[in-house]
């Protein structure tokens, strides 16, 4: 077993809330996220200012990252900087609201960046209602400069949530399997990266087949199947110390496993002699508990965002449905009734939508149901698209999609809860199985 | 006796090209040809046709090494137990050969489920061995879900022959 990387999660963010008044709550900049295909509000993000070359250098790339994110979510169009009238030296100094109005900026972001003595670099930022002439937000971090990109995704976040009234979700990794080969030879390989494709980083060498890594709720360990040594079995990886285990005692398959949100439970299914049941690891005792019986196939559980219930799916009556239990295993039932097969429903972090694949005529979908089974909406349609994993805040799913045939591909995408915006994430090669992180606290 | 020796060797030659088994045949005119102040022996019985005993190409001539399943199904066919059967009767001659069952599914499903159904699918060829008679002991299984097809292509002949059971022998077979 390889040690792959040792992540550097220590950044140490320190927040001070810059002194200028929030304008009053009213007719302000806002966007309203629960509405499919909205017009993106139009934003002005200028390089943030530098005295010298090194803190220009940075504002640039940090400016660049912000303004990537926010147009990722298709929330906002950002302005050509080349239409910009007015230099980041003296925006920092005042916004001249006029000049920006007349470029139909409606909202603006100015910054400074400072590189300490010690190396730290020093970030401050200020978020603008252009048409009000009124300043929304201020906020000065500091962190060791060669973490520049994690201020940039916090500085996303913050301007996203005042804006949205919403935490955003661009402080957060994708965890994947990565293949290369020919379809019927390939290499899966367990990688790490930003949600925006940046610090990518390979977990394991490809020598076993990997299925499925799921974050844990602090983002220090992953669970996953590793097909190590022909033995299917759950493992715990340790992302900071590159550590590897078995998970439990478990004589035969185990996979499909997921934390539960408090990090103490694995919830995951085991099989034995054929057969699938989903059982329940305290991560604190190492017992497991089982928590269906039925001849059938149980698998694919997720936990409810407060941990109370259990989503799974089942073929108990006849075709592959999804069904939801207590977190000890009682009150079983049935959610999905529309027409076709339901498969690997997850729980989004808000609580309020279970995700899943729908299998319909040959089809295959990503759609989004209530905990109830009601309110069924696809928003995906294709040849194989599978497997949703919710962002931190319950606005974007992201998925793969495989394509046809001998020279089939797979790649990773994200669509909006809404239906809108779908994206194709950028990974160095062949992606499938993604899982979000939660956000960074 | 010179020209006898290459007479010989002439005639291993002619079995060797005859025969399936060069080694064996080769083997048996060498010992001739140190024996020649003797009559020369009977021609050597023709060597066995076929492949070694207890071995994996006499495995895959006599049984075959999988089966295949209907969508969504672990089920059995007719045509899949009269392989396991032959595969059963193999293994029963064979008795020190240990084997890996694997499952598969096609691409047409989810990873979990078809993890899981490949899982059903070694299960019921395991199975079915057993009540032939092979010992559990001898049998692992190893579901590996659509990870693994044969066939690469998108239609219902690849997915047909990727919906299988494998037999894979891991120990005790002749090379």
């Amino acid at each position: 077993m390889k040690r792959a990387f040792v992540t550097s999660l220590a950044l140490i963010l320190t927040l001070v809330a810059v002194g200028l008044p929030s304008a009053p709550a009213g007719a302000e900049v806002r966007i309203d996220i629960t509405r499919g295909n909205i017009e993106p509000l139009p934003i002005a993000i200028p390089e943030f200012f530098g005295l010298n070359q090194q803190e220009g250098e940075l504002g640039r790339q940090i400016a660049d990252v912000v303004q990537a994110n926010l147009v990722n979510s298709g929330l906002f169009r950002a302005i050509d900087r080349a239409a910009f009238n007015q230099d980041s030296k003296s925006l920092a100094v005042r916004p001249r609201f006029d000049s920006w109005r007349k470029i139909d900026a409606q909202a603006l972001v100015s910054g400074k960046v400072t590189v300490e003595a010690d190396g730290r670099v020093t970030v401050e930022f200020r978020l603008w209602d252009v048409f009000a002439a009124e300043h929304m937000l201020g906020r000065r971090y500091s962190a060791d400069s060669v973490n520049w990109r994690r201020v940039a995704h916090v500085v996303s976040d913050a301007i996203y949530k005042r804006i949205t009234g919403e935490d955003g979700y661009f402080d957060s990794q994708i965890v994947y399997v990565a293949k290369s080969g020919p379809k019927d030879n390939r290499t899966h390989r367990l990688a790490i990266m930003d949600q925006d494709g940046a610090g990518h980083r390979f977990l394991t060498d490809g020598s076993s087949l990997v299925v499925k890594p799921r974050f844990s709720p602090a983002r220090k360990e992953i669970v996953y199947l590793d097909f190590y040594n022909n033995t299917p079995r759950v493992y715990l990886f340790n992302l900071e110390t590159g550590r590897r285990e078995v998970l439990g005692p478990f004589n035969g398959m185990t996979f499909s496993p997921r934390f539960s949100p408090d990090g103490n439970r694995v919830v995951l299914t085991y099989e034995e002699r054929g057969n699938s049941e989903i059982y329940v690891m305290d991560l604190r005792t190492r017992q497991s508990t089982r928590l269906t019986n039925d001849p059938s196939i149980d698998t694919s559980p997720s936990f409810s965002a407060d941990g109370q219930r259990i989503v799974f799916e089942s073929d108990r009556g006849g075709s592959q449905q999804i069904y939801v239990m207590n977190a000890d295993g009682s009150n079983q039932h049935r959610i999905s009734f529309g027409e076709g097969r339901y498969g690997t429903p997850v729980w989004s972090p808000r609580g309020d939508l279970i995700a899943f694949t729908k299998i319909l005529q040959g089809q295959f979908y990503i759609g989004v149901m209530r905990p109830d089974g009601t309110g069924e909406r696809l928003l995906v349609q294709g040849y194989h698209n599978e497997g949703p994993t919710w962002s931190p805040n319950g606005r974007v799913l992201m998925y793969y999609r495989e394509t046809r045939g001998d020279d089939a591909t797979t790649f990773l995408y994200s669509i909006d809860v809404t239906g809108y915006n779908e994206r194709r994430i950028p990974t160095p090669g062949l992606a499938a199985d993604p899982a979000w992180s939660p956000l960074n606290r | 006796m010179r020209l006898k020796v290459i007479a010989l060797l002439a005639a291993a030659t002619l079995v060797a090209a005859c025969s399936t088994n060069e080694e064996e045949a080769v083997a048996t005119n060498d010992t001739g040809s140190t024996q020649a102040a003797q009559p020369a022996p009977p021609p050597p019985p023709p060597a066995p046709s076929g492949p070694a005993e207890g071995s994996i190409e006499q495995f895959m001539q006599v049984a075959g090494d999988r089966v295949f399943f209907a969508y969504d199904s672990s089920e059995l066919s007719a045509q899949a137990q009269s392989t396991l059967d032959a595969q059963a009767s193999w293994l029963a001659a064979f008795p020190a050969v240990t084997i890996t069952v694997e499952g598969h599914a096609d691409e047409r499903g989810t990873d979990d489920y078809n993890l899981a159904l490949s899982a059903r699918r070694a299960a019921a060829a395991r199975d079915y061995l057993i009540a032939r008679g092979i010992s559990a002991g001898r049998i692992e299984t190893l579901p590996l879900g659509e990870s693994r097809p044969v066939a690469t292509g998108s239609n219902e002949a690849s997915w047909a022959q990727n919906r299988r059971s494998v037999t894979v022998l891991t120990a005790g077979y002749s090379s």
